[in-house]
């Protein structure tokens, strides 16, 4: 990688950063609905891991994928117009905070409901291998997730198929108000795919440097025809599973320990310390993020709601 | 009697037969440290402790056929799925082997089982978290399926729920917790399978349930003001399906709308609508109307997704096209 685009990954999770932030308060005045999960905290994980990929992988996600979006290369004002359901969102608006997608840009979503997406992600694969594209399909998904069936299926097809997938667990200790070692047989969520035969890693999450090398190694191993690859990649939220969440499972001090680790902060003195960036650089990347989520905001409240004569669109191709 | 919500009426439930019957206890995802995702157990977890509510890992099958085990071995637990989109990952267990367990192996197997879950739409959730299915869950036999619309009708019928020594799908309202309605203290037991009539009224016959309890009183309120005087039959179990009130109702009425918030093909109405053509056909003066939610998988959009829902004008035209 180049000196520029050390920045842009430095871009990608300032912009992330000030999205989210932009997105709790348009929540709380009532102009973003439903469900809101906040990927504040762990930037670095989809921003490094998704540095890595090539136009031709795809990635899928579970319902946390505003920061996803962005890295998979969708402009913050579509993202935002989706959080507000308007037509010009990257779903029209039909999808909303949790279903975000853009085909063209490779991003298959956006999945709601825990760990479906993972047998879904096993499919890609098949597409990719059936077709030999040479593309390696990335799926991440939270600890939680690695608790429902569909997780243990799809994995096991994966390695009895020798799938190009990149299974990518984004352990931040929680499935909702429930602690890892709550829910999870092990703690150490790599473990899981040894039972498979599945070769895997884990990760510090809040430092991007670490988790591209992570992430290249793995990729490089799935696009080289080895089969399946499991990256557990650790990291924290540091706001609530989503808005109003209460947050009587952890402790204030648990989560400020956490946020001293800021990812942002953590790649910001590695810019730095290593001569990339000079400190005004990166201030001026941070002005930048600011007018584009500016931008964004405006760009979605004056964007069109959908057409009520559009309710109808979509729900068959014929 | 005391005015309550929906949620402090189930939670009252719960509570009571808990503290009545050590045998009773709840199993799901966040129903303990967290409370419930609606506030329904907050509390539970400090006064009960960690064995009678019990949080799971994020894993529905697991939940539905541990408490089927749990239930063969005399226990009575009360599974909570956070949400009915998720029964979806739990249809094995409700439909192989929840509905079956009992008549298969000759009655050998009893299962007091309560299933509680939530359906409904309006929140902007999108399309996999806004659905209203419970007529599927009544699809098969072997199961009992109960919707409640009151906060009284909540309690009795959870109660009885728990009592029950057949498996019970108890199906909640997202949008209906923070409706307040009389609710009897102590043990108020509502039977299973029986139908009533919520409000008299002698030219129209609204049969309907749950959510659609409240559409359907607003829309005979705006009725009322015009002098058409509806008559609403509460469902509140879908299965046994109680025709009784419905039937004696459209001898008076000879008019019939039903109202159910979803889809209409192959749905609760379908089911009502035929049976009331094969039972009281002649008492009909008009051809049965539907009122349901549209066709289509729901938006997140406000606005797209309001017009997908069944509201009382609807209702109200409804009416008249049978008036
Ligand atoms: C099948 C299913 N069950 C329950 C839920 C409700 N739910 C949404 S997110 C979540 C927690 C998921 O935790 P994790 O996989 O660790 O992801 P994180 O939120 O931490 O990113 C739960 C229980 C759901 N969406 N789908
Ligand atoms: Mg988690």
């Amino acid at each position: 990688m180049e000196k520029q685009d050390y920045l842009e990954l430095y871009r990608q999770m300032v912009v992330i950063r000030r999205l989210e932030e932009k997105s709790a308060e348009l929540y709380q005045q009532g102009k973003i609905g439903g469900f809101l999960h906040l990927y504040i905290g762990q930037e670095a994980v989809s921003t490094g891991l998704i540095s890595t990929r090539r136009p031709e992988d795809r990635v899928i996600t579970a319902y946390r994928d505003h920061g996803v979006a962005i890295n998979c290369g969708i402009p913050a004002r579509e993202v935002m117009a989706e959080l507000l359901g308007k037509a010009t969102g990257v779903a029209g608006g039909r999808g909303g905070s949790m279903h975000m997608a853009d085909v063209n840009r490779n991003f298959w979503g956006g999945h709601a409901i825990v760990g479906a997406h993972l047998p879904i992600a096993a499919g890609l694969a098949i597409g990719d291998q059936y077709q030999e594209t040479g593309g390696v399909t990335i799926c991440m998904f939270g600890d939680g997730a690695t608790n429902i069936g569909y997780f243990h299926e799809a994995i096991n097809l994966s390695k009895v198929w020798h799938l190009p997938v990149l299974w990518v667990c984004e352990n931040n200790l929680y499935g909702m108000g429930t602690a890892v070692n709550r829910a999870s047989a092990v703690s150490s969520i790599q473990q899981k795919a040894r039972g498979f035969g599945i070769p895997h890693s884990k990760v510090d999450g809040m430092d991007l440097i670490k988790v591209r090398e992570a992430a290249q190694n793995a990729i490089d191993l799935v696009r080289g025809g080895n089969g399946p690859y499991f990256l557990e990649i650790s990291t924290y939220r540091f706001r609530g599973h989503s808005m109003g969440d209460p947050e009587r499972y952890r402790k204030p001090d648990e989560v400020q320990k956490w946020q001293e680790n800021d990812p942002i902060c953590i790649y910001g003195e590695y810019l730095v310390n290593t001569s990339m960036a000079s400190r005004d650089e990166l201030n001026e990347i941070e002005t930048q993020a600011e007018e584009e989520i500016k931008e964004a905001v405006e760009f979605a409240e004056q964007s069109p709601e959908p057409a009520p004569d559009s309710l109808f669109d979509h729900i068959y191709v014929e | 009697m005391a005015k309550i919500t929906v949620r402090e009426a189930i939670s009252q439930a719960l509570w009571e037969e808990m503290e009545a019957d050590p045998k009773v206890f709840i199993i799901g995802e966040e129903v303990g440290v967290w409370g419930g995702t609606y506030a329904v157990t907050k509390g539970f977890y400090d006064h009960f402790g960690p064995k009678r509510v019990k949080d799971t890992p994020i894993a529905e099958a697991a939940i539905v056929g541990g408490a089927i085990g749990a239930a063969l071995t005399g226990l009575r637990p009360v599974a909570e799925l956070m949400t009915i989109n998720f029964a979806f990952s739990a249809m094995e267990h409700i439909v192989n082997e929840a509905a079956k367990l009992h008549y298969m192996f000759n009655g050998q197997f009893v299962l007091p089982l309560v299933i509680r879950t939530v359906g409904g739409g309006g929140r902007q959730l999108g399309a996999t978290h806004s659905q209203t299915p419970d007529a599927i869950f009544a699809h098969f036999p072997g199961l009992k399926v109960v919707a409640p619309g009151s906060a009284a009708d909540a309690k009795g019928l959870l109660k009885a729920a728990i009592r029950s020594d057949d498996p019970v799908m108890f199906i909640e309202h997202a949008t209906l917790y923070q409706l307040r309605g009389e609710v009897p203290e102590g043990d108020y037991l509502i039977p299973i399978g029986k139908s009533v009539i919520q409000r008299p009224g002698k030219h129209v016959t609204i049969v309907t349930y749950s959510k659609m309890l409240d559409i359907s009183q607003k829309a005979a309120d705006q009725l009322a003001a015009d002098g058409v005087e509806a008559e609403i039959v509460d469902l509140r179990t879908l299965r046994p399906l109680d025709m009784e009130p419905i039937l004696e109702s459209v001898k008076k009425t000879n008019r019939v709308v039903i109202v159910e918030e979803g889809w209409k093909s192959f749905g609760v109405g379908a089911e009502v609508a035929s049976r009331i053509y094969e039972e009281a056909f002649d008492d009909l003066d008009a051809p049965i109307q539907r009122v349901a939610q549209l066709e289509v998988p729901l938006p997140y959009n406000q606005n797209l997704e309001q017009l997908a829902l069944p509201k009382p004008e609807w209702v109200v035209r409804a009416v008249h096209e049978v008036l």
